[in-house]
């Protein structure tokens, strides 16, 4: 008997066949969605429905999650982002069966009592670039139902600013014979660019309304307190300085939006422009604005957009990737690949962390997935290039005879959060979620073995010179307040660290905590960014109070 | 609501005596405090109210290494808390000494 070679070409032919019996062309009337995912789908399909940290195929969740169940039935959703309801709504009505995915968010609650209801199965949580990844190699859909901003006469795609994680998903569904359907704002004759060909493209629908978009990235400056301005004082003294890192990723929150709202004021009076922070992985966040403005910032590679930023970041391609049209090109497999191997630093905020380091965002309720802090929050093992702040760490972190360096990974996070939850604990509710959910993996966000360096308002941990597990435990607890944690710290364990300039306060760093004032930002509104943007920065209307 | 009083007794030496000051806005996650020169010239009485019931020992422990750090001697404090945390209390409080002591007398 001879094999066929081409079965997954021949059912794509089979599946183009029904929809052009069913009179759909290349464009598709929007009210017609649902019906032309009848013809395309077939029950078990594994789908990749996009829905990235920002932008989303709204209009194409709302139309299958409207399918006929009896045809469309048990798919397999492998996406990056659950945001909308829609997305939980296709498994409450038996469309979808199995989820593969990395970040939850604003779903996580509902996602939770679906998964333990024995609607959804998860199938794993995964970092952006490991779902890439898998799309490439286990998990490749076969149908993707994309969302760009515009389209032109032949099916060329224009996805802007916000491209993020379409050209990963096209690539891997086009090439293996899957099928592309797009939402698009609007059908143009010219595009600005093009930033998927139109042979990579099967449908194409123009939605009744644009897409949506989450302005995620923004902080108001107005809502940064002391204790967030004294921990950035910290970490540009104690660790960006010492290090000289000039290689970065932050992650998103206020804690970080701090330490960008410094540089212009307390890092340049230390004499660090030049010095610290030139490279960035990150999103045009609107709090770095004022370090551009500067002159800190010679480069920003960015996984998406971020709404109102499009003006100022046309004006400024020498620090943004653009096209040629002026608009930025955000890509987010290739911005993480740039922060887990490019980066000399991730820092980010967390909620929870034990002894060992290991931290979690997870709560017993919420499933919220991991996004893209893993990859930026761990040791790149595979690199081979040497920076000054990389081998530093190596030497600190290691007494054997070959060099390597290490990737300096900083966990930011005040001791008490929010109606007094210690943020230290002996032990993550990640294991309790773990074990309610049946999960082979407690959801640890970042190892502790990967975490170089705890900073709360009492000081800095330097996790790398510590020599065992006890010494890591102390100086964890000495710098973990007055959590339970903190408080059965033995005083003399902990100021034997500090002599050792493990554990480090923030008189040891020469900063007096008086002056941790907000004078210090240089930006306190969002209203001082727009001054500083020169007008270009536009926020949403929802940022405004003027 | 609760009203906590506290006596501190182990504290590095006398306060000078200076005009009152008041520090911070009693509002969410946020607290108010008072400094004037009190009763008792060898000791520091501090005197709390706080929306966040059950927090006494933490209230104990965080003013205890601020008397340990401050000659605080002879003054009271009055705190009015909104539910602060302890790293914005510490803080405060260490702010509302630096404003008591840079006053003129």
């Amino acid at each position: 008997m001879t094999r066929t070679w081409d079965t997954v070409r021949r059912n794509r032919a089979a599946r183009l066949e029904r929809a052009r019996a069913v009179g759909h062309g290349r464009w598709v009337e929007a009210d017609r969605m649902p019906a032309l995912l009848e013809a395309l789908l077939e029950p078990g399909d594994r789908v990749c429905l996009e829905g990235n940290n920002q932008k989303q195929a709204d209009f194409l969740a709302r139309a299958l999650a409207r399918v006929d169940p009896a045809r469309v039935h048990d798919l397999h959703l492998v996406q990056s982002v659950v945001a909308l309801p829609e997305h939980l709504t296709l498994f409450e009505r038996g469309i979808g069966r199995r989820l593969d995915f990395s970040f939850s968010g604003p779903q996580a609650v509902r996602l939770a009592q679906l998964a333990g209801g024995g609607k959804l199965e998860i199938g794993a949580i995964h970092t952006y670039l490991e779902l890439y990844a898998r799309y490439f190699i286990d998990l490749t859909p076969r149908v993707a139902l994309v969302a760009a901003q515009a389209a032109d006469r032949e099916g060329n795609l224009y996805t802007g600013p916000n491209t993020e994680d379409t050209p990963a998903i096209v690539e891997a569904t086009a090439f293996k014979d899957g099928l592309v359907v797009v939402q698009v704002n609007e059908r143009v004759d010219r595009l600005p660019r093009v930033d998927i060909p139109a042979g990579w493209v099967d449908f194409i629908t123009v939605a009744p309304t644009a897409s949506t978009i989450e302005p995620l990235f923004t902080r108001d400056p107005a809502h940064i307190g002391e204790v967030q301005v004294l921990m950035a004082m910290m970490v540009i003294r104690g660790i960006y300085e010492e290090y000289g890192v000039q290689r970065l990723n932050h992650g998103i929150g206020f804690d970080t939006a701090a330490i960008e709202l410094l540089l212009p004021t307390y890092a340049e009076g230390l004499g660090l422009k030049g010095k610290i922070c030139s490279h960035w992985a990150l999103n045009p966040h609107p709090t770095l604005i004022p370090a551009v403005e500067s002159g800190f910032v010679e480069s920003v590679h960015s996984f998406g957009s971020e709404l109102g930023m499009e003006a100022y970041v046309a004006a400024r391609p020498d620090v943004f990737f653009t096209g040629h049209d002026g608009s930025l090109r955000s890509n987010r497999a290739f911005s993480q690949v740039a922060g887990h191997y490019a980066c000399d630093l991730f820092i980010g905020s967390t909620l929870q962390m034990d002894l060992a380091g290991n931290s979690s965002t997870a709560t017993k309720s919420r499933i919220t997935g991991f996004g893209g802090a893993p990859n930026m929050g761990c040791d790149a093992r595979g690199r081979r290039h040497a920076t000054p702040a990389w081998l530093k760490a190596g030497r600190e972190g290691s007494t054997a005879a070959m060099p390597r360096g290490r990737k300096l990974v900083v966990q930011l996070l005040e001791t008490f959060r929010e109606h007094m939850e210690p943020a230290f604990v002996e032990r993550l509710d990640a294991w309790d979620l773990a074990e309610a959910m049946r999960m082979e993996l407690p959801p640890v966000m970042i190892h502790g073995d990967d975490v170089t360096h705890v900073v709360t308002e009492e000081g800095i941990a330097n996790l790398l010179l510590c020599r065992s597990p006890e010494e890591r435990a102390d100086a964890i607890r000495g710098v973990a307040g007055y959590t339970p944690v903190g408080r059965s710290r033995s005083r003399s364990a902990v100021e034997a660290l500090r002599g050792r300039g493990i554990v480090r306060r923030p008189e040891d760093l020469g900063i007096a905590v008086g002056e941790a004032t907000r004078d210090l930002l240089a930006a306190r509104s969002v209203k001082e960014l727009v001054r500083w943007s020169g007008g270009l920065y536009d926020p949403p209307a929802r940022f405004r109070s003027w | 609501m609760e009203h906590l009083v506290f006596e501190l007794e182990r504290t590095p030496g006398p306060a000078p005596r200076r005009a009152a000051v008041v520090v911070g806005v009693v509002a969410s996650g946020n607290l108010e405090v008072l400094v004037e020169a009190g009763p008792f010239p060898d000791r520091c009485r501090a005197e709390i109210q706080t929306s966040a019931t059950g927090f006494g020992d933490i209230w104990g422990a965080v003013l205890a290494d601020f008397a340990a750090r401050h000659p605080v001697a002879g003054l009271s404090l009055a705190v009015n808390d909104g539910g602060a945390t302890p790293a914005v209390v510490a803080l405060r409080l260490g702010q509302a000494f630096e404003e008591y002591t840079g006053r003129n007398p």
